[in-house]
């Protein structure tokens, strides 16, 4: 004892510690329930699993050409389950490496959105007063950029490469993230745990970083699941428009825009990437609503 | 006991500057502290009283410079401390803590409550070695009455008097000199209240802790306060040893406040004397002119409206501030 000599009547047994269960814990066990989120989950691990060990079951090679089979469909003699595209290409492949491609830009670029936003926005919403106008400021002088304008800038300075694409979704994606974390920074500032940790001496660094990013950590969550099928969207709208990846490699963006034109004689070329786009999506939407009602302190 | 305080507040102001309307507006002046002085010994608890929005909150953390005072001195052990930089108020922290009206509001809801009482040792004692840290955290939390082994929970699995007590064993844990207790037990029930009042005496009897009790509920004050201040809009109206505030009230406002308080017999309670004052609390943006308590104070002559009251002795360690000694009375 270091104080007293005396033992509080409180204290009878000695025992291990408790384990606990966190807010976190019982945010994980109200998402088990919901039935819409899980079912997501599951499809969506389903269609990375797929992604990343499919392309290995088939035969054919992403940018292989079948001269003898241009824009057939679905075939399954020679094992193209989905069909060829109008080069004579696997489609059943080149969906899943598209798959590849437009995941892979959605979880990077929404990471790294996330990583910035919530920073620049805790920070600004901290410190608030001059520094926070100045900060907001720039946010909305960014916002005003027309999106497509910077990316056709981009791509006229530095050519066209798949890792611009991750930093100009993710240089546009930061600024609604900064604004939500702002917003949740300056209704925890005022708690008054932010005031004891003041009290106590701790930096403001800190209490950034150890009282209030955690306690943000619940709307960023929620909004990065909706992120990502955004970030997806807007891939799939640049190769549309022939600004995405650099072919033979693709992305559900592109096969859908090759699929669109020629929809009336090969169907299947829209249907299945679009399929597995709106699948996607879904579950995205899904998971994200789960959160969000797993995670609201009012069903705690 | 000790003579010499080890804090010394004088004529301490902490004003707020209220936006005007429209684009143009004239700010206007919110003052919420208006010139407070007084003196904490070494394990002495200095009860703090007045109404809701008096500046009583403010005052106390004005006085830990949580809110900068616009004017004054706050002499912490002989040095002001009144507008430091918080780099170099940090090191003294250590010896001035605070407890919070909202148990539960002041934890952090991510962190467990060995995280939360630990922080303190965390940040000011980076010598301890994890093992050590939880020991003292585990000590601490015998201490206040909390079973050790529940370290690892999360406050939200704690009642408000848990809740309490952990805000307490964090003010604690480095053995300060000074807590500010601000209202610590109006959001706990009655018998919560009486064992975290108990628990705080009995911290300052074997700590020689000061305390400054801020409530609005005087039979809490009365139990545990040596010293008494009475505060109303920003400006000390009645300071004096507990037994004789409470047995002989000199300003009108300290006795309407005192009669208020109901007492547990109802024989008692019919036959007691009351002083009912009218009103609210005038803006303390817009105070009256003169003595601030004249607008409803039931003795208010032409003088009141002039000249404001200077503070006076009117016993051994009794002060007032009124024209009058003791009116009605």
């Amino acid at each position: 004892m270091l104080f007293f000599r005396r033992k509080p009547a409180l204290i009878s047994g000695e025992g291990a510690p408790v384990e606990a269960r966190s807010v976190w814990r019982n945010a994980r066990l109200r998402l088990y329930r919901n039935k819409a989120a899980m079912g997501s989950l599951i499809v969506l691990g389903l269609i990375i699993v797929l992604a990343i060990l499919g392309p290995s079951f088939s035969p054919h090679e992403y940018d292989a050409v079948y001269w003898d089979r241009i824009q057939m469909g679905p075939d399954f003699a020679n094992q193209h389950w989905f069909g060829t595209d109008g080069n004579g290409r696997d489609l059943f492949v080149r969906t899943l490496y598209g798959a590849r491609v437009s995941m892979a830009v959605g979880l990077l670029a929404t990471f790294v959105s996330m990583v910035i936003g919530v920073v620049y926005g805790a920070t600004a919403g901290f410190f608030g007063g001059r520094v926070d106008n100045l900060m907001m400021r720039f946010v909305d002088v960014l916002y005003t950029l027309p999106f497509m304008f910077f990316v056709i800038m981009l791509m006229v300075v530095f050519g066209r490469n798949i890792f611009l694409i991750f930093v100009a979704l993710g240089a546009v994606e930061w600024l609604t993230m900064a604004r939500i974390v702002r917003g949740q920074t300056l209704a925890i500032k005022r708690r008054e745990f932010i005031e004891a940790a003041h009290a106590i001496g701790v930096s403001n660094l800190t209490i950034i970083f150890r009282h209030i990013i955690p306690n943000v950590l619940g709307p960023v969550i929620v909004y990065a699941t909706l992120t990502i099928p955004q970030v997806i969207l807007i891939e799939s709208f640049l190769s549309f428009l022939g600004l995405g990846v650099q072919e033979p490699l693709t992305s559900w963006g592109v096969l859908i825009s090759e699929g669109a034109n020629v929809m009336e004689v090969a169907p299947w070329m829209l249907l299945f990437p679009a399929a597995f786009l709106a699948t996607t999506l879904f579950c995205f939407n899904f998971i994200g609503d789960g959160l969000r009602d797993a995670l609201d302190p009012k069903d705690r | 006991m000790s003579a010499e305080p080890i804090l010394k507040v004088r004529d301490l102001r902490v004003h707020f500057e209220i936006p005007g309307k429209g684009l143009f507006g004239k700010p206007s002046l919110l003052k919420a502290v208006d010139g407070v002085d007084f003196d904490l010994r070494a394990g002495e608890t200095l009860g703090i009283v007045g109404e809701s929005g008096c500046g009583k909150s403010t005052l106390g953390r004005a006085v830990l410079q949580l809110i900068e005072p616009t004017a004054g001195q706050v002499v912490w052990l002989g040095r002001d401390i009144a507008g430091l930089r918080s780099a170099a108020m940090r090191p003294l922290r250590k010896s001035l803590q605070i407890i919070f009206q909202d148990p539960l509001a002041s934890l952090n809801p991510r962190m467990t409550i060995g995280e939360i009482i630990a922080e303190p040792l965390v940040t000011h004692r980076a010598d301890l070695g994890k093992e050590e840290i939880r020991k003292r955290v585990q000590d601490m939390m015998a201490n206040v009455g909390l079973l050790p082994q529940m370290i690892n929970r999360y406050p939200h699995e704690f009642s408000g008097g848990q809740c309490q007590r952990i805000g307490i064993a964090r003010a604690m844990i480095l053995e300060p000199k000074l807590i500010v207790c601000d209202e610590p037990v109006s959001a706990l029930d009655v018998s919560i209240q009486a064992q975290i009042v108990n628990l705080l005496q009995d911290l300052q009897r074997r700590f020689g802790l000061s305390l400054m009790f801020i409530s609005h509920d005087l039979s809490v004050v009365r139990h545990i306060s040596h010293r008494i201040m009475v505060l109303y809009l920003g400006k000390v109206m009645e300071i004096a040893d507990r037994d004789s505030i409470y047995a002989r009230p000199h300003h009108p406002y300290t006795r309407a406040l005192i009669s208020a308080v109901p007492i547990p017999d109802p024989e008692k309670e019919r036959a007691k004397e009351r002083l009912i004052i009218s009103g609210d609390l005038p803006s303390p943006i817009n105070p009256p002119s003169g003595c601030v308590f004249r607008t409803r104070c039931p003795f208010a002559q032409e003088r009141c409206t002039q000249e404001e009251p200077k503070r006076r002795t009117i016993a051994d360690g009794h002060e007032l501030a009124c024209h009058f000694d003791g009116p009605g009375l």
